[in-house]
């Protein structure tokens, strides 16, 4: 019985297709780690809150926690051990902004010196008029920015209770005419974007389309019409199938279609 | 229908010791969990407990509505409990009411305790629970769909919650107590555990027992909420096995 599990366990897994799932796929940390202890999770599983991971001597990151030397999870997703790092990629998930995050924001409330932008974080995010690479005179910050007009911003500024402030100025910043956004959860956003950029590439010179994805989860797409068309839809299919292995080929074949 | 005399009340325990439904004394009803059964909430949960239906929605975290309850260390967990005047067999008066706002409190507190509320200062984090369907039971019913859907929205927290209450039925402890026996048994000792920790999150008694019964119920309740748990993790599993084909998982 034991050693049919064996078998079973460490064939298929080191052979499965492990996709776009980044440059940090580390399988020599799968090899070492099959005489100690065969229990334990293995990398690329499904793990659910509270259950135990290895512990061995690895950071916990996004997704785990640490008790009583153990480190578990804390949300349902899949287990990913990057040395020193072991996290898990959930997923579901609230967005919640992080420092340095490039995201699509929605102008919400436009203030004299500034503008409430939301990036479906829990709270409106301000920002501030000498974040931008315009000369706002006080009280006409409404000339530039009106409610529901979209941003690429930049979160900046985060303390400790997590208020944030977001920026405009820097490199790929600032306001977006044209096109459509379309929104997916947060936890897709790296399978959007690829190993390095790949999937976007891949997307991009398939369609014709142009791509501006956010850390939140908000994707803006201008091109012809039916290039848009068929951004949304391949993003749609990321969304709801993106932690398949195999994305990649899934969304070659969906853009070769007709 | 007509007076409630000593006629009316059922035989809650037959001669081998069986329960009114057929049960063992420490048989759980079946239990069956739907994880993701909502669109537009963050996570949701549908529990069929024997002839319990409660449907739990969770939404955050998001900003805090009254504002004055916003707390700038940690989210606020606010929990709502609700029966659908539907629910039970005499229409009931929809709305908020003492008992809601007891168990309420009480469901709230116990997930309180497994979130990590200090990930996500200033905002809130809802809960939305309603009976469909009454059959005792319901504020453990509440409580496992709640936890499911808390972990379907991907919230982070320590582990699941799963809880069953322990009666006391004709005499004898019995677990998971069913509408009858409610009523017209002696005691009925709900409870929830953080199966991780071993640590009891609601615990609370209505009726009476003695100091020994009590701690036997609270073996028998803990040995229940471990099967539900399983149940918990497998409607988890379910959910996602679909979004997760990868042919590498488990």
């Amino acid at each position: 019985m034991r050693q049919e599990r064996h078998g079973q366990r460490h064939g298929p897994q080191r052979h499965g297709p492990h996709g776009e799932r980044g440059p940090q796929e580390d399988r020599r940390r799968h090899e070492r780690r099959e005489a100690p202890a065969p229990e334990l999770v293995k990398e690329r599983t499904v793990v659910l809150p509270g259950q135990e991971l290895d512990s061995g001597d690895y950071h916990p990151g996004y997704g785990t926690y640490r008790e009583g030397g153990k480190i578990y999870a804390s949300v349902a997703g899949i287990l990913s051990i990057r040395p020193p790092t072991i996290r898990v990629i959930p997923f579901s998930g609230p967005y919640i902004p992080q420092n340095g995050d490039v995201v699509i924001a929605i102008v919400k409330i436009v203030g004299p010196t500034y503008w409430l932008v939301d990036l479906r974080a829990p709270h409106y995010a301000p920002l501030h008029y000498t974040g931008t690479p315009w000369k706002v005179e006080y009280g006409e910050c409404g000339e530039y920015l009106r409610p529901g007009d979209a941003v690429v911003v930049r979160v900046e500024g985060m303390d400790q209770s997590k208020r944030i402030g977001v920026s405009m100025n820097g490199d790929g910043l600032g306001r977006l005419s044209g096109g459509v956004i379309e929104d997916i959860s947060p936890t897709k956003v790296p399978r959007v974007i690829g190993k390095s950029g790949s999937m976007i590439r891949l997307i991009e010179t398939a369609t014709g389309a142009r791509m501006t994805v956010g850390q939140n989860g908000r994707v803006w797409v201008d091109g012809p019409q039916e290039a848009i068309f068929k951004v949304r839809k391949a993003l749609q299919i990321i969304d709801k199938e993106g932690q398949r292995s195999g994305l990649t080929d899934r969304i070659k074949l969906f853009l070769e279609e007709r | 229908m007509g007076s409630v005399g000593a006629k009316d009340i059922p035989e809650l325990l037959d001669a081998n010791g069986k329960r009114i439904d057929g049960r063992d004394l420490n048989e759980l009803r079946p239990l069956k969990i739907e994880a993701g059964v909502l669109q537009r909430a963050t996570g949701s949960a549908f529990v069929e407990w024997g002839e319990n239906k409660v449907m739990a929605a969770v939404y955050g975290p998001r900003e805090v509505h009254p504002r004055h309850m916003q707390e700038n260390t940690k989210a606020v967990v606010q929990c709502r409990y609700n029966m659908a005047s539907f629910s039970v067999d005499e229409r009931k008066r929809p709305g908020l009411d003492r008992r809601s706002q007891e168990i309420s409190k009480v469901i709230g507190e116990a997930l309180e305790s497994v979130l990590f509320v200090e990930e996500y200062p200033r905002t809130s984090i809802g809960i939305y629970i309603e009976v469909l369907q009454a059959n005792a039971g319901t504020r453990c019913a509440g409580l496992v769909a709640a936890s499911v859907a808390l972990a379907d929205a991907g919230i982070p927290m320590s582990d699941l919650v799963p809880a069953v209450a322990v009666g006391k039925v004709a005499g004898k402890l019995a677990l998971d107590l069913r509408k009858e026996e409610d009523n017209y048994g002696e005691a009925d000792v709900p409870m929830a555990l953080v199966p991780k920790s071993g640590r009891l999150v609601l615990l609370q008694m209505e009726g009476h027992m003695t100091r020994d019964e009590l701690k036997t119920a609270i073996d028998m309740g803990v040995q229940g909420c471990h099967k539900i748990y399983e149940i918990q993790k497998e409607a988890l599993r379910k959910r996602y096995s679909i979004a997760h084909d990868g042919g590498d998982a488990q």
